[in-house]
């Protein structure tokens, strides 16, 4: 299938300003080189480290952000330096859903006019045909009709959270960039939500982008699965493939690392030593070999590429010693 | 069996607010064995904190108000002892770890400064001797270079780091009790497993008893021994970790347990829900607080409130139909 999303070689580069006169000298080179794709009605899962470039790669892709450089492809079309007044139509396409709804909604809007909003700035209907596609959101994402003339802080984050949904579908996106929606949520309103998103997504062929950092989530809801260290795609594949068969030593780390919610199986944690390092300054070569138990000289000199594992049902993986644990 | 070195019994704890006043804990029971790790789980809002800002005594002063039922450490009663004497158990015999590290460290002093006070504050030593310890203690914990460290502030470490400082803290005068209260939740998976494994080796070495307070079933599975299940200020169920998992008596922990998505189910699979939400403290249904959720529920649960009941050894479960739909049971539904 040709895919809806392609990111090639994508970097964001931060400057850090210090000193005197605030001239950046030094980059924080929080996406470096992504590649990955999309397909139409597919969800990628994007795991990865706190500070790794998730939320970053996000915001390029829904063009919040202006990448350095690389390539966005959208529906065969470069959208990476795009132009604000060019973007309107492709904002309609692609949406974002974000951890933490309050943030994103204006808190002194009710719920009807948040989700009326984007009808009106598209120039979608005329009043009676927008309250009544409001109404039909709502409906949509499990909320009653008379949230309309309640404000956002009156709701629980399971429900605000199904308002940054029914505002994100509002103008029937392809895509949907999902950036950690139920990572604050308790578990018995996280599973409500991840019903929803795939509810959602078969009735309406969305794609997803769904970021996370819990594995088990993201397996739940992924198709495939991109792991991400210090600004990189380490590796990349069909979820069950990555998840039985990984090929990475950083990916079979966070997956030993996963507490798995079963006492007799008392899973064999591969510890990672020390801290990810500092994308300001990442290290040479292959970026995980501060922390990865099979490094080599190699390692340290020549940046890996992501490769196709053979025989492994369709994972690619950037490593030079690249196999099972 | 070992006696318990904690024992919370019928723990009432009520909090005056300005919409009047609140009761977070109804009638909180549990026990620590000395060595055991007990989990205690259960959703935000459902009191693990208060519980253990109560055996602290460390509840916001003057709203939080324990106004019955007793916390016994080694036997004495902790609620009646006078602040001082508290003081004096608190970090020397109990040791406390939070969710945020940065809460549990002064930003203006040094690691050193900070550890070496505790030390000082709770054992008869030398400064020298109290400086010696400090080193080893982080040594411990596994910080790398530790006596330049010793030097450094909070904020030039990283959070994985500052919880390992805020961990050597707690444990550098050997407490009998550890309370962490979500020590990991703010931290990657990656580390998170570090710390875990370091509270453990820890634990072995120093033969020390540890309450867990997770909301991560993951966590409770693959560390404690037993487990409390906590549901709006009530225990919903108790026992030991196999107990919990295999045979859930309470459908609260049965529908916990069914509904986290699991690295082995099948993707894009419906996942089994809790419907609703945790009632707040001002609505909370009169009788079984889980009635509006439960799809268990009849008339007696709208008015009678569960009593704990034994299900088996150390397994108690405060639900009214609980044979009826425990696995335990010959005949259960689930
Ligand atoms: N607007 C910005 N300006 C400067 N630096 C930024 C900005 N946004 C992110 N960064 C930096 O880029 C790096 C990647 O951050 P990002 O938020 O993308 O990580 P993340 O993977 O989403 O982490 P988390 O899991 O904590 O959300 C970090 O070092 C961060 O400090
Ligand atoms: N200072 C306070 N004043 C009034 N109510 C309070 C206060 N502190 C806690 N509460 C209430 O007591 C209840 C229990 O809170 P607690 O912090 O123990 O929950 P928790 O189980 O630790 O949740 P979380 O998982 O979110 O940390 C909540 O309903 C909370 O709103
Ligand atoms: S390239 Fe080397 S350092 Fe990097 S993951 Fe592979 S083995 Fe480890
Ligand atoms: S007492 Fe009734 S409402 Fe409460 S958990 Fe048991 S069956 Fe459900
Ligand atoms: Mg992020
Ligand atoms: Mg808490």
């Amino acid at each position: 299938m040709t895919p809806l999303l392609e990111v090639n070689d994508l970097k964001m580069h931060f400057p850090v300003r210090e000193g005197l006169f605030l001239r950046a000298s030094k980059f924080n080179r929080a996406v470096d080189g992504v590649n990955l794709h999309v397909a139409p009605g597919e969800t990628l899962g994007l795991v990865g480290e706190s500070g790794c470039g998730k939320s970053t790669l996000g915001r390029c892709i829904t063009r919040l952000y202006q990448p350095t450089s690389g390539e966005i492809k959208f529906r065969d079309q470069d959208i990476s330096r795009m132009r604000n007044r060019d973007l309107l139509p492709l904002r309609r396409d692609i949406q974002m859903i974000f951890q933490d709804p309050l943030e994103s909604l204006n808190a002194r809007h009710t719920v009807g006019e948040i989700l009326e909003e984007p009808l009106i700035i598209h120039k979608m209907g005329n009043r009676q045909e927008r309250q009544k596609r409001v109404a039909e959101l709502l409906n949509q994402v499990g909320l009653p009709a008379r949230s309309v003339t309640r404000y956002p802080f009156e709701f629980s984050g399971g429900q605000r959270q199904r308002i940054g949904i029914a505002r994100a579908i509002a103008l029937k996106p392809s895509l949907i960039v999902c950036d950690e929606p139920v990572s604050a949520l308790d578990v018995s309103i996280q599973s409500q939500i991840l019903n929803l998103l795939v509810e959602l997504q078969q009735e309406l062929n969305l794609a997803y982008l769904f970021i996370a950092h819990d594995l088990a989530v993201v397996k739940h809801i992924s198709d495939r699965i991109a792991i991400m260290y210090l600004g990189r795609i380490v590796e990349s594949g069909p979820g069950e493939a990555l998840y039985r068969n990984p090929q990475h030593p950083y990916t079979q780390s966070l997956i030993s690392a996963i507490p798995v919610p079963d006492p007799h199986q008392k899973s064999q944690r591969i510890l990672l030593k020390g801290d990810v390092p500092s994308p300001i300054n990442p290290p040479s070569g292959c970026r995980f070999h501060t922390r990865c138990p099979r490094a080599t000289q190699i390692c340290k000199e020549q940046e890996p590429v992501l490769t196709a594992q053979p025989e492994t049902g369709g994972l690619v993986t950037a490593c030079h010693h690249a196999g099972p644990a | 069996m070992q006696d318990a070195i904690l024992e919370v019994d019928d723990l009432v704890v009520e909090f005056d607010t300005d919409e009047g006043r609140v009761r977070a804990l109804d009638g909180v029971g549990f026990s620590v064995k000395a060595g055991e790790t007990v989990g205690v789980v259960g959703e935000s809002g459902c009191g693990k904190s208060v519980t253990a800002q109560s055996i602290m005594r460390l509840l916001p002063q003057p709203m939080g108000q324990i106004v019955g039922g007793a916390i016994r450490f080694h036997g004495q009663d902790l609620a009646s002892l006078s602040l001082e004497e508290m003081r004096r158990i608190r970090g020397a015999r109990i040791g406390m770890v939070f969710q945020e590290p940065m809460t549990a460290l002064n930003p203006v002093h040094t690691i050193g400064r900070q550890l070496t006070e505790v030390i000082l504050l709770h054992k008869k030593v030398s400064k020298q001797e109290a400086l010696q310890k400090a080193v080893a203690i982080l040594d411990r914990v596994g910080i790398p270079s530790p006596d330049i460290r010793m030097g450094e502030y909070p904020h030039q470490l990283s959070g994985g780091m500052r919880q390992r400082v805020v961990i050597a803290m707690a444990l550098v005068c050997e407490p009998d009790l550890l309370i962490a209260d979500e020590p990991t939740t703010a931290l990657d998976v990656t580390i998170q497993a570090q710390i875990l494994e370091l509270i453990q080796e820890l634990q072995q070495d120093m033969g020390m008893a540890v309450m867990l307070i997770t909301h991560d079933l993951g966590v409770i599975a693959e560390t404690c021994q037993n487990v409390v299940v906590m549901y709006a200020g009530r225990v919903a169920e108790r026992g030991t970790v196999y107990d919990i998992f295999d045979k859930p008596s309470h459908p609260y922990t049965q529908g916990l347990l069914a509904s986290i998505p699991r690295l082995d189910t099948t993707p894009k699979s419906r996942l089994t829900i809790i419907p609703g939400m945790v009632p707040g403290l001002r609505d909370l249904p009169p009788g079984c607080r889980f009635e509006n959720r439960c799809p268990f529920s009849d008339e007696a649960c709208c008015v009678q409130t569960p009593v704990e009941e034994a299900v088996s050894g150390q397994h108690t479960v405060a639900c009214l139909h609980w044979k009826a739909l425990s696995p335990a049971q010959p005949g259960g539904v689930i």
